[in-house]
């Protein structure tokens, strides 16, 4: 059963369309990742969905049920918010109970929905502070705990986690998967991280300008991108875009990149990954995409022996990480990065040789930066 | 404002005793007609034609006072100030009270409830605090006729609310919109409605600004003098209209210690806001400070 | 025109919110609405009211036979009502720029890291708490040339010294400024302490290191910063200046003669006293032209001020 479902909603402020027909559909239990550039309309949607903004057109349902113009409170919705939005006035008792108290819940009822979201949040110690004498993190969880209290139909979170350290972000990021394994809620949740994304999703819909560019798992997301932004959106080192000239058939299509001061570089494209739409553009420009992690040493062999072409060019610039290095290099009109593992030893100037795995390479179309194949 | 070291020559030491020089001179300035004031109210007249203006009274009395407050002639009668003083209390504490609440919930409506059209009404209401008031004069007396109200307390007050809203919306409205719209949207999904937003979330932590409402109003309000004499009868005037015509009332021998003294009661509510509250008043004036 | 917007605010989709969405909806207006009527009424309503007025030949009361724009035109040849536009002038203009020059000049000075800053802070200060009429009472008791400071500084050997301004009706109107002056100027100080506390530290800090002297880093990198400061401040004391009308009720009453009378003294005089309610009305106009004068293009710059910002 669909927990959510939006329908060709649109949203206008005044001459700009910020939501452009967007229809999305969530299963109860599911979590769904909201992502995209700022700007591009996640956070409208969020409030649309959340009933703070009204839509110019569409249909909102929620639990089957039309909710498009109804209020906030009727929604039945809880939502976590990017400043916490603690009620400064209250202490973390009465935050939490607000909205039982609103919803005129028993007060024995709200005192053991403060205690159990307390207990689950571990912020029992803080129950008699105000929000001014907490920290970021336990302001988190206070806002968190905030949502919990009311088991609603939905939980939507903005952004929650943009507020806090690096290191608090990945604890907290943990800890809110757990939850949500362990409580089986439908969540809706705004980033514009994509690790966030990646790691929390059941299902990831990437937007921009106001569309839903693609909606998958992380696993499809990152792997099987519908198109150049959400392939060069999602990962962190981006994608690498090279441009290239498709030539060969059907069966045994090469893809050609011109490297200024270099010898010409043939790729052939793996037989049994072919579309019919390739055909077209043989002879003509495309754009190859290659992840930083489908480069790799030359002396590590690749599943598929066959795919992995050498590349040999020089390094421009050496960056260890730590657990990788990060290499650039020229190819193409540009360069590229390429991760590989901490043990080579290169330093800028040096030539490496590298293998590219073409067996997860996308090609795109120049112009409409659509998937090709 | 800094802290860079900078050489202590002769030179530079001279400078700072310059700046101390004026700062102090500039100060004994400002305070030298609250001294003189304060100094005749408590002389004899006899003392007064005598001496200097700054010199030490040498018997002290308080009987100015007593007949500032009591006995002074104000234009036709001799009843003091203290009627009037009273008569601005009863004009202020309404007036302040009614537009500061009405001036809170214009600010919150405005701003946390954004609906089409708010910041046009806004403007639209700003432009209140600009006007100069002899161009709402007339018809204002004209108005106040009609409603039964010329001449009256109530009529002072509707005039000082109708004019003071302007103020207070834009003191609130400055304060509301600093405050975070996250913070309604989350009272809002919890189910809480226009008014018990306001009354639990935003009044909460609107101290601040209820004291620098609260005291701009007051000071404006306890300070007017146009209003006072343009719509007050003799009964129903305001302290500072009694002070002018008890000062300008030309009969008898001019008593200087019993005006002196009546205008350090005409003074004193507003001195004391200020010692008690200045920086909230300071607030208010920067604020505000576009009313003349 | 309110109505109309007000209704479109509300969406075509009105009649398909729930009764609690639209309950919400028109709750803000509701609250707002009231005060919004007073202000087009008493604020607007009353501007017109008065234009009107002014273009009647009113003199007790209020009546309206049109006379088109006789009355401006008998203002433009009102000796009394010339001397108030000068005085008006001579008054707001040494107001203003001495107040600046005060006010900026104190803040400066209390900026050196001064102690006790918050007593002569106070002191600048409190005359900003009075009323008028009382700063007026107190100015016209000093200035009284038999027993105010003319006779205290006489009494310390000084006998020739004289200081008659408020009986003299050439100098009567510079006794305005000086009270004026000694009520606002404190007021000055504290927005230009402001701006200067508003001044990130840095830039004081690396013009400095860069070696200028104190008063060039003043000059050249503070005062600059400032400028709207200045702005704003010269904006508010004009505003000040033209609506004065309790100051000169209490020192001089406008006079002697109607040697001190300024706009707003005239108004009520032929308003309330004189039975002039057109001629009244006409200079009322007048002064609300002159605040929009000075008030449009500051606005206007704000406006596109905050737009750059």
């Amino acid at each position: 059963m669909s927990a959510l479902e939006i329908r060709q909603v649109r949203k206008d402020f005044g001459a700009t369309r910020v939501l452009k027909d967007v229809s999305l559909s969530i299963d109860s239990g599911e979590f769904l990742i909201l992502v995209g550039p700022s700007g591009c309309g996640k956070s409208t949607l969020m409030n649309s969905i959340a009933g703070l903004e009204p839509v110019t057109s569409g249909q909102i349902l929620i639990g089957e049920e039309d909710v498009t113009w109804c209020t906030p409170a009727e929604r039945d919705i809880a939502m976590v918010f990017q400043s916490y939005a603690l009620y400064p006035s209250m202490t973390v008792r009465q935050n939490i109970a607000f909205g039982l108290e609103m919803r005129k819940v028993p007060k024995a009822e709200r005192e053991e929905a403060v205690d159990r979201v307390a207990d689950l949040l571990q912020i029992t110690p803080l129950l008699d502070r105000k929000p001014s004498q907490l920290s970021g993190g336990q302001r988190q969880r206070v806002a968190m705990g905030r949502a919990l209290a009311r088991e609603p139909k939905i939980y939507l979170f903005d952004e929650p986690l943009s507020n806090l350290d690096a290191k608090l972000r990945v604890e907290m990021r943990t800890e809110i998967k757990k939850l949500h394994l362990r409580l089986g809620t439908t969540i809706v949740y705004v980033t514009h991280d994509q690790i966030e994304a990646m790691t929390l999703a059941d299902r990831i819909a990437v937007m921009r300008d106001g569309h839903i560019r693609q909606l998958g798992t992380p696993d499809e997301v990152y792997n099987d991108p519908a198109d150049m932004f959400v392939a060069g959106f999602m990962g962190s080192p981006s994608m690498n875009f090279i441009n290239a000239t498709l030539e060969g058939d059907a069966g045994a299509y090469r893809l050609v990149i011109e490297t200024p001061d270099a010898p010409r570089l043939t790729l052939p494209w793996p037989a049994h990954r072919d579309t019919s739409a390739m055909k077209e553009q043989i002879g003509r420009r495309v754009v190859l995409g290659l992840r930083p992690e489908h480069f790799s040493e030359e002396d590590i062999r690749l599943t598929d022996q066959a795919e992995g072409t050498l590349l040999t060019a020089p390094v421009t610039v050496s960056e260890p990480t730590g657990a990788d290095i990060l290499l650039r290099l020229p190819l193409g009109e540009g360069e590229v990065t390429a991760r590989v593992g901490p043990k080579i030893k290169v330093k800028a100037g040096d030539r490496v040789d590298l293998r590219v795995d073409m067996s997860r390479a996308v090609l795109f179309m120049p112009d409409s930066e659509q998937r090709l194949a | 404002m800094d802290n860079v070291i900078r050489r202590r020559t002769l030179g530079a030491r001279l400078a700072r005793w310059a700046v101390y020089a004026v700062l102090v001179g500039m100060a004994l300035f400002y305070l030298l007609p609250l001294v003189v004031m304060l100094l005749t109210s408590v002389k004899p007249l006899e003392e007064i034609r005598a001496g200097s203006l700054l010199a030490l009274p040498q018997a002290p009395t308080l009987a100015p006072w007593v007949k500032a407050w009591s006995e002074a002639c104000t234009g036709m009668r001799c009843e003091g100030v203290g009627g009037y003083f009273w008569n601005s209390f009863r004009i202020v504490i309404p007036a302040v009270a009614i537009s500061t609440f009405l001036g809170a919930l214009n600010g919150y409506a405005l701003t946390k409830w954004r609906f089409r059209g708010a910041d046009l009404i806004f403007a639209l209401m700003l432009f209140g605090c600009f006007i100069p008031f002899q161009v709402v004069l007339l018809p204002m007396a004209r108005t106040l006729g009609w409603l039964g109200l010329s001449n009256s307390t109530a009529g002072l007050v509707l005039v000082h609310v109708v004019f003071g809203i302007a103020f207070t919306t834009l003191f609130f409205r400055n304060f509301y919109v600093a405050i975070p719209n996250e913070l309604v949207s989350a009272a809002k999904l919890d189910g809480a409605g226009f008014f018990r937003i306001f009354w639990r979330i935003l009044l909460p932590v609107s101290a601040p600004i209820f004291v620098v409402s609260v005291i701009w109003q007051f000071t404006q309000i306890w300070n007017d003098f146009l209003f006072g004499v343009a719509f007050s009868a003799f009964e129903t005037q305001p302290v500072t209209v009694a002070l002018n015509n008890m000062v300008n009332t030309s009969t008898g021998v001019k008593e200087y210690n019993v005006d002196m003294a009546a205008a350090m009661i005409a003074a004193l509510p507003t001195l004391v806001v200020y010692v008690l509250a200045g920086k909230y008043f300071v607030r208010g004036l920067t604020a505000g400070s576009v009313k003349g | 025109m309110s109505t109309t917007s007000l209704a479109r605010g509300v969406g075509t989709n009105a009649a398909r919110r729930t009764p609690a969405a639209r309950l919400q909806d028109w709750l803000p207006r509701l609250v707002v609405a009231p005060s919004f009527a007073v202000s087009l009424f008493f604020v607007y309503g009353f501007m017109i009211w008065t234009f009107i007025l002014s273009l009647t030949n009113s003199r007790m009361l209020p009546q309206y036979d049109f006379v088109g724009f006789a009355q401006y035109a008998r203002l433009m040849v009102n000796e009394r009502w010339w001397v108030a536009s000068t005085n008006l002038v001579i008054f707001g203009g040494l107001f203003v720029v001495i107040c600046l020059v005060i006010g900026a000049g104190l803040a400066i000075l209390l900026d050196q890291r001064i102690r006790q800053e918050g007593v002569l802070r106070t002191v600048y200060l409190y005359p900003m708490a009075l009323s008028l009429i009382v700063t007026g009472v107190v100015w016209k008791w000093l200035l009284n040339p038999s027993l105010g400071i003319e006779s205290m500084v006489r009494g310390w050997g000084f006998e020739s010294f004289q200081f008659d301004w408020l009986v003299d009706s050439d100098m009567a109107i510079y006794t305005l400024v000086l009270a004026a002056v000694w009520q606002a100027s404190g007021f000055v100080m504290a927005l230009f302490l402001a701006g200067l506390r508003g001044i990130d530290d840095n830039i004081l800090k690396a013009a400095q290191l860069d070696g200028a002297s104190l008063p060039r880093v003043y000059w050249r990198v503070v005062m600059p910063c400032l400028r709207p400061v200045v702005f704003s401040a010269v904006m508010i004391l004009s505003h000040i200046a033209i609506k004065s009308f309790d100051l000169v009720m209490a020192l001089t009453g406008g006079g002697p003669g109607y040697a001190t009378d300024l706009p707003a003294t005239f108004m009520y005089a032929h308003a309330f006293t004189r039975a002039q309610i057109g001629l009244g009305s006409a200079s009322a106009m007048l002064m609300l032209g002159a605040v929009l004068a000075i008030l449009v293009p500051y606005l206007f710059s704000e406006l596109r001020g905050r737009k750059h910002g």
